[in-house]
Formats: structure tokens, sequence, C-alpha cells
């Protein structure tokens, strides 16, 4: 058949020129990488993808997509994860591999059976190719959605601030997934301070609307029904301003202009329920 | 609702009592565990399984609790399917609207299930209900 | 016949620390017993412990704050201790805010805020 006679030579044509043709496309794709990699790293992987590919092809295949290529397509996905990671682009990911056209193609083109051979290996790599780039834009979409998540943990720092008073500056918008991580981590806090009360400080919030306004108030409640005092603090003006016009209720929430006042608030809070308490026992 | 890919066969517990509620629930809860839902999540699902239970029981007459673990784009989840042979809810949309209630509840089981879901259907007519829920893992 | 929830009397203090997984059934018990209780032993407070409880719904709810309006007829205040963090976020989801209730952290804060409670207005007068 003419395809395999065609993988044949292909097979032949790489096996024969293989060292030229490695070191020449270590050239190529480490000019195009312009250094960021090391030479000897670039070397392996690009070696360990060649003999791949001529594995594949003896064993008879040209779909890059097939059973003979799963080995090709595992180096690729790995190759093409390191580069995500290491900030290079999707461009140049992908020419790692398109690389070995230009190698290839003056080796082959000699003749017309040679540029027919030329043109079914340039549509294999082309595919293959491709599985770079849907491999790069998934380990970036994960590297997106960790960040994201860590994101969510970092900008929720809860902090014990006296005895018995715990805080949560918030900074950025606050949507549910936020809010439900904040309300936790300050929920939990205060079990495991046995803290009475809880201050949430947002001079970092830049707008509050009603959807905002119903998360704060939610977290005022659950804490009330664990046995706990919420307040929330940092209500700059603008923002009394945009509450009031609005006409968001607020009713519910016990609020402080500042974080100072709301501490001194809750410690005067604290000090009275501890005299009680002194007394009571008298 | 999409029919998920499920990881697991489901199980069942056949609601003809209060304690089967419990049960019901706590096969809810083992499910959620072992799927690896955060604690939140959990008491949620386990709590609108509660809710829906008891609805079953008491004004569909008992019924039968599904439960499976299904996955969706790498999503983990539990769906939980509850079903009974009751004379059905006449007005769905009244039903899950707060405050209402044929009962003696606070009118909150239907419309706080939902709620606490992340995926709500409810089929009913005189020959049952259906109410099938879904809690995506974080 | 269904297991009760024990209701133990300390002083003039009535403690329920629910440990086990609700039944409805225990549910309505525990309201009943917890009203005779309290006239049977004049007791002025109730302490609930639901620390150990995974879930509240909102049959459990309703009965938290019945028990409350109930008691406080009957002369007696009750506070909720020890409620978890996922179980408050789930009730606020539920639509659930146990207006009325007093609640506190923890068992000691519990009988603290009840001392404070029953002292103070003897106290102030």
């Amino acid at each position: 058949m003419a395809t395999e006679d065609n993988t044949q030579r292909l097979v032949d044509a790489l096996v024969a020129g293989r060292d030229e043709f490695t070191a020449q496309w270590n050239r190529t794709v480490s000019g195009n990488l312009q250094g960021r990699l090391s030479t000897a790293e670039l070397g392996r992987e690009l070696g360990e993808l060649y003999e791949a590919i001529v594995q594949a092809l003896t064993a008879g295949g040209l779909s890059g997509r097939g059973e003979e290529f799963a080995e090709v397509r595992s180096l690729l996905i790995e190759l093409s994860r390191n580069r995500a990671r290491q900030g290079f682009t999707p461009s140049e990911t992908a020419r790692s591999v398109l690389a070995l056209k230009d190698v290839l193609e003056p080796a082959l083109t000699t003749d017309g059976h040679g540029a027919e051979i030329y043109l079914q290996f340039a549509r294999l790599l082309d595919d293959l190719g491709l599985l770079t780039t849907e491999a790069y834009v998934r380990t970036r979409e994960e590297i997106i959605s960790a960040q994201a998540e860590q994101l969510l943990e970092l900008s929720t720092p809860v902090v014990k601030l006296w005895d018995g008073v715990v805080g949560v500056p918030l900074v950025g918008t606050l949507d549910s997934a936020r809010t439900q991580v904040v309300m936790e981590k300050l929920l939990q806090t205060l079990v495991d301070t046995n803290s009475t009360h809880a201050i949430i400080d947002i001079t970092g919030v830049p707008t509050v609307d009603t959807q905002v306004a119903q998360h704060l108030l939610k977290t005022v409640v659950a804490a009330r029904m664990m046995g706990a005092q919420c307040t929330i603090s940092g209500i700059r003006p603008q923002i009394a301003q945009t509450i009031v016009a609005l006409g968001i209720e607020f009713g519910d929430i016990p609020t402080n202009a500042t974080l100072a006042e709301a501490l001194r608030q809750a410690l005067k809070e604290i000090a009275q329920d501890a005299e009680d308490d002194a007394r009571g026992l008298l | 609702m999409k029919q998920y890919a499920t990881g697991a066969p489901a199980e069942t517990v056949a609601v003809t009592s209060s304690s089967d509620v419990v049960t019901a629930r706590q096969m809810v809860r083992t499910l959620a565990q072992r799927s690896g839902l955060s604690l939140v999540h959990q008491t949620k699902l386990v709590t609108a399984a509660s809710e829906l239970g008891r609805n079953m029981l008491v004004y569909g007459g008992g019924g039968v609790v599904r439960a499976a673990p299904v996955s969706d784009e790498g999503r983990r989840g539990i769906f939980v399917e509850f079903t009974d042979e009751g004379p059905g809810i006449p007005d769905v949309e009244l039903a899950l609207t707060d405050g209402w209630t044929s009962g003696n509840g606070m009118g909150l089981g239907l419309s706080g299930a939902k709620r606490l879901v992340d995926e709500f259907e409810i089929e009913s007519g005189p020959g049952g209900t259906t109410v099938r829920i879904v809690k995506w893992g974080r | 016949m269904t297991d009760r929830v024990p209701v133990l009397k300390i002083g003039d203090i009535l403690l329920v620390s629910i440990q086990t997984d609700l039944e409805d059934q225990m549910v309505m018990d525990l309201q009943d017993d917890l009203s005779h209780r309290i006239v049977e032993t004049n007791a002025k407070g109730v302490v609930i412990d639901i620390s150990a409880l995974e879930i509240v719904d909102s049959f459990v709810g309703r009965m938290l704050a019945t028990n409350a309006s109930i008691s406080r007829i009957l002369g007696a205040e009750t506070i909720v201790v020890g409620m978890r963090p996922a179980v408050a976020m789930t009730l606020v989801e539920l639509g659930l805010s146990l207006k009325g209730v007093r609640t506190a952290l923890n068992l000691e804060r519990g009988l603290r805020l009840l001392r404070r409670l029953t002292a103070a207005p003897a106290d102030r007068a």
C-alpha cells in the first residue's frame, strides 16, 4: 500500500538523519525560546519526543490521535504543562513541535513523492501542535483556578484583636463564594478562640449593594445564633450615602464608622459582662 | 436537570416512619463525606435531605430516598431523589414560596431545601411527587 | 417507644444536652418534657446544649424557638449553646434566624449568661 511505503520511507529518513535532524531541531527551538530553557533540558525533551515519533511511525500510525501515538501524546502533554508553568506563550509551545517541519522540509521534498510524504508528516505535526495548545490551555486553567482558591484564602485573614474579639478586614469585591469562606473562617475562629465579639471591617470593600448587604446580614445572624455578636465597621461616607440612597435594608446589622470604635464598643461590652459575672458570684 | 454520570450504584432507603428519615439523612451524609464535600456543603445537603424526607413522609405518606455520588466536568457532588406516591402538590409554584405550609411546619421545607442545594427539580401530579437535588463540592 | 432526651436538674437550672441525631418524635417529646419539668421544678433557666448536633433543620429550629417562648411564659430563660458554625450557616440559608432565642458559644458561657440574666434584675432593682 502506498501509505505504508510512505511511512516506511519517512521512518528510514528519520532514522538515517537522526543526529542531524535532532541537532537542527534543537537549534531552531532554542533560538525560538531565546535561552529561557537550558540546552540540556531541551535536548532531552526533543530527543525523547523524536524517538517516540519514530517508534509510533514504525508501528504504522500516521494519525496523531491514534493508538500508536499514545506515548508521543503523553510526552507532549508533559512538555506543554512544563512550558505553561514556566511562563512560555502558547505559540512558543506549539512551535517546539512545528519546528520539526522546517527541519525536515529540505531533506524530504527532493522529489514529488518526497513532497507527498512531507505533506502527510506535516499534517501529523500540525495535529500534534494543536494537542500542545490544548494541554497548555488546560494547565493554565488549572493554575488560574488554583490561584483563585489561594486568593480566596489569602484575602480573608481572621485575626484575634483582643481577648474575646476577632476581626476580619475585607478587601475587594464580596461575592457568594467569598462570603462563604469569610463566614466559615470567622465563625470557626469564634469557636476556636472562645470569642464573643466579631468585627468585619469593610474599609477595603469598594461598593456595597443589596447583595453584599445580604451577605453581611447572614454572617451577623449566623454569629448571633452561635452566641456571638458581629459588628460591621469601616463604613466610608460614600458607602453610607449609597446605602441610604439605594434604600438598602441595613437595619439589623450593628455598625460602627471605624474599626477602633467597634473594638472600643466590644471591649466595653465584654468588661460589662465580666463585671456582672463578678457581681453575680457575690 | 441534566443526567450526570454516577460514580457508584445508588443507595436507597424506604421511608415509612420518622426514624427512616434519620436513616436516610445518615446515608446522604456518609455519601457526601466519601465524595469529599466540605463540612458546610455536607451540612447544607443533609439538612435539605432532612426537610425533603420529612415532607415526603408527612405529605406523601412516605416513599423512597435514592442517593448517589455524581460527577460533571471534574466536579464531584451528590444526587438525591425523593419519590412518593402521595396525592401530589396541587400548586408547586405556591408550595415553593417562603412561609407557605399545608401542615404544621414553618413553611420552609421546600423553599428552604431549594436554597441549600445547587440544583433542584420537582415533578408532582395526582400519582405522586418526585424531588431531585444535586449538591456540588467546592 | 422512642428514646427520650434526658433533662437534668442542677439547682434551679435545667440542662439538656442533645447527644444523638434527633428523630421528630424525640423533638416533640423533649418540648413536652421540658415544659412539664420547668413547672415541676420551678426552674429559673434552661440550657440546651446542641454542640453535638451535626444538623438543625426547620423542625428542630422551630422546637428551639417555641421552647424559648414557652419557658419564658413559665418564668424561665432558655439559652441555646454550642451551635456549630456549619449549622449556623445552614440555618441562615434555610431562612431561620431563631429570633427571640438567647444563645451562647458554649455551656460555660451559657451558664454564666443565665446567672447574669437571673441575678441582674434583683440586683439592679
